[in-house]
């Protein structure tokens, strides 16, 4: 079967639209952030010479063993507690058989029967509220080398540096109902794994990989079809069109009365079509068994509660703090703890000024825009929250106007010079010296008589001329409020 | 005398003292490979140039007034299923043809570090499999004590280059016994150390769980002095513990006769039972009534569970086995046929000849056992009898300080006469399986001979006792004389030296007829 090019499949799928209802579970890859592999001590830096980062254990080499690394086994264990796992109480290993040139051993140390965490949860927004989709496990495995088929005539090559970084992999449950729904796990997923600092998440780089479990049923029934396993996801807005297009895809062929079969599929980015595997299928399986060259390896307490209390606030909590004790809208909260580095910066800037709102207007408007505009992240930034704070202080102190200190911190973040050097160098402190401005008050009152005489006559808004007069002799340095009071003090006097 | 083939721990000291040169004992041991191995086959590589630098290394560091190390200019050789950095190392396989490894085993980059001068590779059975070391892709090794029988296996290039006198100490592997039924089959000493006592890492993998790096020599003192050396925590392989070493180097070179009085040693019944050959049967059971003799208490014991140890170990070895052997797949190393025909051809042509037929039965049989229903009711079945088995040894060794019993049930056999079939071959190693599938210490140590070929006394200890144990063999070497017994390839081989670490040069009679 195949659907016509042109449908456009987005809309397919409105809730309460369709007669039928997705049931999906996720599998996703996840690099570990470590300075080496789980099972031996080469670097894992991203981009290297290909075979550089290599040694007799990641290379398979005759009589070489794995030793687990401790750092690996800290970042597994942060994340599953991130993701709400139990923790198990010792680590164990099993091989998982098969034969890949890209696959060293071939057998992959992977976690088959014990995995570090299970049980855990992530709680996203579904269409009725908060919803929960439960994680069924999250276990450690090694990463493959990398196979270039296109790079020389008539062989392939193979890269190893990738080999033995270390891999979590996390299992959903079939909660999920709709591609809506996959995408907000994944962003969740992505966004509380980046706050625990256990990985970039980066999909693009391979740090982050989906692979789906999609099947489909009548809306509101509890039926079970085989699932269809959806591979080569290279964006969150592939998952989304992959999963609406199977669901698409499955349902004709259950309203033709055909039978739905267990299967591995292909998402082809070109067509946006899913196309069967052509990879074996794997009914023989993995012949697991426990891994023989290492012994379990026993997790503490102690070592349990110490990674506990390395986990910085969630992101959702943090949230909510926001909103609750510091009185931020939902739309600020939101985007403040969108990145924890963003809040970070922002809780820091805002406990130096001892005003969060203020804070909170200034990170969500100028320093988001300059990020976005610069394509920088925030520890790119050559303004940290201290000098902010400083800033946003003479805001307050009355030395520089609204306007003047956006200048300043324009300059500030493409100069990286203090807003003390900004000041100084344009010359932009503001007039807030009374005899200072009561001489120039003398000057806008005798060359303006017209003015004056409307606002004598009540014409209160002929005020606003007169400091705007006030603005332009200084250059804009005077500071509004006061030239405003001694304006009024000086033609009601 | 020069020449003289000397134990380790005599040759070290005469080196580290400067009575002798590190160079003029490897180039005596090289001339004896070059006159004797010819017939014998332990050797798959000798590293004439390596060895001469080596031992070059240790004269200077003793002229220069440096500790040369406790095995200074001892010549050695390696099992060819541990890694030697620069030095050819296929486990007795085609497969791995043309392999250098960049990297040396723990335990052999500890013996260059104590000053021992690695002469060579020796042959095995192919990774491991097998008790006759005729299942090498390369060459049979034949019996110093005669040459139309088997040396045992799967270390027997190890335990022939010693009982030959080629070498005071070898490096073997022991998983299934492969240390312990070799040394017992050349009339030598072998030790199969606690499992984690001596880092794996570099060793050929048979089956992880259970594999061991041995020791071969000729006295149970030389082994105490080289466990020293290769003994002890390593960074590189998390199953090698942090159980302290002990001062076994100070114990080799205790003097004087030794009682035994208080030692309790079991007999584990199902141990000496068929197919246990009754003359060696008697020939163990006269060193144990000489041992009782010595002041230790010996009673015979019922461990029933031990009768399981075959199918036990069987179903393991060849399951980790098949998943361990993947890695030889033409890829990054050794023999690589079909590669421009794809990756299955690539596999299915290396694969298919470079591994060989004792190789593929396991690969098949594991594979089997762990594929489907197989898993639970072999795989699984064996691990918890592993645990029942490991359990009675334990609750035995909570009463006896050792257990004993044949290191193998017969003594070795011809040639001619080993293709008994692979289950009467794998039935010969159930004496040592049951310390291997509890991860506990065993060595063989000579205890007499029938028909003029050595029988081996094995004795099991318990784990990271090593030192018992030793002290136990140190003994009964002090009081009987078997292993200084000289094998007749001494005496027949053009221009070799012929001496013997006492003086005992008489060779044994019966089965010499070369």
């Amino acid at each position: 079967m195949s659907l016509r090019q042109d449908e456009d499949l987005t809309t397919l799928h409105q809730d309460g639209e369709t007669p039928y209802e997705l049931v999906i579970g996720l599998e996703v890859h996840v690099e570990l952030k470590t300075e080496s592999k789980v099972f031996c001590p080469c670097a894992t830096t991203f981009g290297a010479p290909p075979n550089s980062q290599v040694c007799p254990v990641c290379l398979g080499l005759p009589g070489a063993v794995p030793v687990l690394n401790e750092g690996a086994v800290n970042q597994a264990i942060k994340a599953a507690l991130a993701l709400n796992c139990r923790i198990a109480p010792r680590l164990t290993f099993d091989r998982k058989n098969y034969f890949y040139p890209d696959l060293p051993k071939g057998y992959q140390i992977s976690q088959y029967g014990l995995p570090v965490g299970s049980g855990g949860s992530i709680t996203i927004e579904g269409p009725d509220g908060p919803k929960v989709i439960r994680i069924n496990r999250a276990h450690l495995e090694e990463d493959t080398g990398k196979s270039i088929h296109d790079a020389v005539a008539g062989g392939s090559l193979l890269d190893f540096n990738r080999a033995g970084v270390p891999l979590l992999e996390i299992v959903s449950e079939p909660d999920i109902r709709s591609p809506e729904e996959a995408r907000e796990y994944l962003t969740n997923l992505r966004d509380i794994l980046a706050y625990a600092g256990v990985s970039d998440v980066r999909m693009e780089e391979g740090s982050l990989r989906v692979d789906t479990n999609v099947s489909v049923r009548p809306r509101g029934s509890d039926s079970m079809n085989p699932p269809t396993e959806v591979k080569n996801l290279n964006s969150f807005r592939s998952v989304v069109r992959a999963l609406q297009y199977e669901g698409r895809r499955q349902w004709e062929l259950l309203q033709r009365g055909e039978a739905l079969t267990r299967e591995t599929r292909h998402w082809d980015e070109n067509a946006q079509v899913t196309v069967p595997s052509r990879a074996k299928d794997e009914a023989e399986g993995y012949r697991y068994l426990p891994e023989p060259d290492m012994p379990p390896y026993i997790i503490t307490r102690e070592r349990l509660e110490a990674l506990k209390a390395q986990l910085p606030e969630p992101p959702q909590a943090r949230r909510r703090r926001y909103m609750e004790e510091l009185g931020l809208s939902a739309y600020d909260a939101g985007v403040l703890t969108a990145e924890k580095a963003l809040a970070d910066y922002f809780e820091e800037c805002a406990r130096l000024l001892g005003d969060a709102k203020t804070v909170a207007n200034w990170v969500s408007t100028e320093i988001l825009a300059y990020l976005g505009a610069n394509n920088l992240t925030v520890d790119q930034l050559a303004v940290g929250p201290k000098e902010l704070a400083h800033l946003l202080t003479m805001v307050k102190e009355g030395t520089l106007s609204g306007t003047m200190a956006k200048e300043v911190l324009a300059d500030m973040l493409a100069s990286g010079r203090t807003a003390e050097e900004v000041v100084e160098a344009k010359g932009l402190r503001q007039i807030s010296d009374e005899g200072e401005l009561a001489a120039i008050i003398r000057q806008v009152v005798e060359e303006n008589p017209g003015p004056v005489a409307d606002y004598k006559a009540g014409k209160e808004k002929a005020l606003g001329a007169l400091v705007g007069q006030v603005m332009r002799l200084t250059r804009g340095q005077a500071n509004p409020q006061l030239a405003n009071r001694l304006l009024r003090e000086h033609l009601n006097s | 005398m020069a020449g003289d083939i000397m134990t380790a721990r005599e040759t070290a000291a005469a080196v580290r003292a400067g009575q002798a040169s590190a160079v003029e004992i490897t180039k005596a041991a090289l001339d004896r490979i070059g006159a004797l191995d010819k017939d014998l086959g332990a050797f798959l590589a000798v590293d004439e140039a390596g060895a001469l630098a080596a031992a070059e290394a240790v004269d200077q560091k003793v002229a220069a007034g440096e500790d040369p190390g406790p095995l200074a200019g001892v010549p050695v050789a390696v099992k060819d299923n541990l890694s030697t950095k620069g030095l050819a190392t296929t486990a007795g396989s085609n497969i791995l043809k043309g392999y250098i490894p960049p990297y040396d085993a723990t335990a052999v980059a500890r013996l260059r570090a104590a000053g021992a001068v690695i002469v060579g590779k020796t042959n095995m059975d192919e990774m491991g499999m097998g008790a006759t070391t005729v299942n090498s892709a390369f060459q049979a090794t034949k019996n110093p004590w005669d040459l139309d029988r088997v040396p045992g296996g799967s270390s027997g290039g190890s335990a022939a280059a010693v009982a030959a006198r080629l070498v005071p100490l070898s490096l073997g592997s022991d998983t299934g016994g492969s240390v312990r039924q070799p040394a017992a089959m050349c009339g030598i000493t072998g030790l199969r150390p606690t499992y984690g006592r001596v880092s794996r890492y570099g060793l050929l993998a048979l089956a992880g769980s259970m594999d061991t790096v041995g020791l071969l020599a000729l006295d149970a003192r030389d082994c105490a002095l080289a466990l020293q050396v290769v003994a002890g925590p390593d960074d590189r392989d998390a199953s090698a513990e942090a159980e302290p070493v002990g001062d076994w180097a100070g114990m080799a070179g205790e003097a004087g006769p030794k009682g035994l009085d208080g030692l309790r040693i079991g007999l584990p019944r199902q141990l000496f039972q068929e197919p246990v050959d009754p003359a060696v049967k008697a020939a163990v059971r006269e060193a144990l009534d000489q041992l009782a003799g010595m002041g230790a208490q010996v009673e015979e014991c019922d461990l029933p569970a031990l009768t399981y140890s075959l199918g036990v170990y069987y179903v393991l070895v060849s399951a980790e086995a098949s998943s361990t052997m993947s890695r030889y797949d033409g890829v990054r190393f050794g023999l690589r046929l079909g590669d421009q025909q794809g990756v299955a051809a690539l596999y299915e042509q290396s694969r298919g000849a470079g591994l060989g037929p004792e190789v593929k039965r396991r690969i098949l049989l594991g594979t089997h056992l762990l594929s489907g229903d197989q898993y639970e009711s072999y795989y699984m079945q064996a691990l918890r009898l592993r645990r029942v088995i490991k359990e009675e040894l334990e609750q035995a060794l909570s009463r006896y300080d050792l257990l004993a019993a044949p290191a193998a049930p017969t003594t070795a056999f011809p040639f001619d006469s080993w293709r008994a079939g692979t289950r009467a071959m794998y039935r010969g190693d159930f004496v040592a399986l049951p310390a291997s599938l509890a991860g506990i210490p065993a060595l063989s140590i000579p205890c007499g001979f029938v028909e003029g070929m050595p029988v081996g006394l094995q004795l099991m200890g318990r784990a990271y006792g090593e030192e018992t144990l030793l002290r136990a063999a140190l003994a009964y070497q002090e009081a009987f004389d078997h292993h200084r017994r000289l094998p007749p390839v001494n005496a027949a081989g053009a221009g070799a030296p012929t001496a013997g670490t006492a003086g005992d040069g008489g060779s044994h009679g019966g089965g010499e007829g070369q």
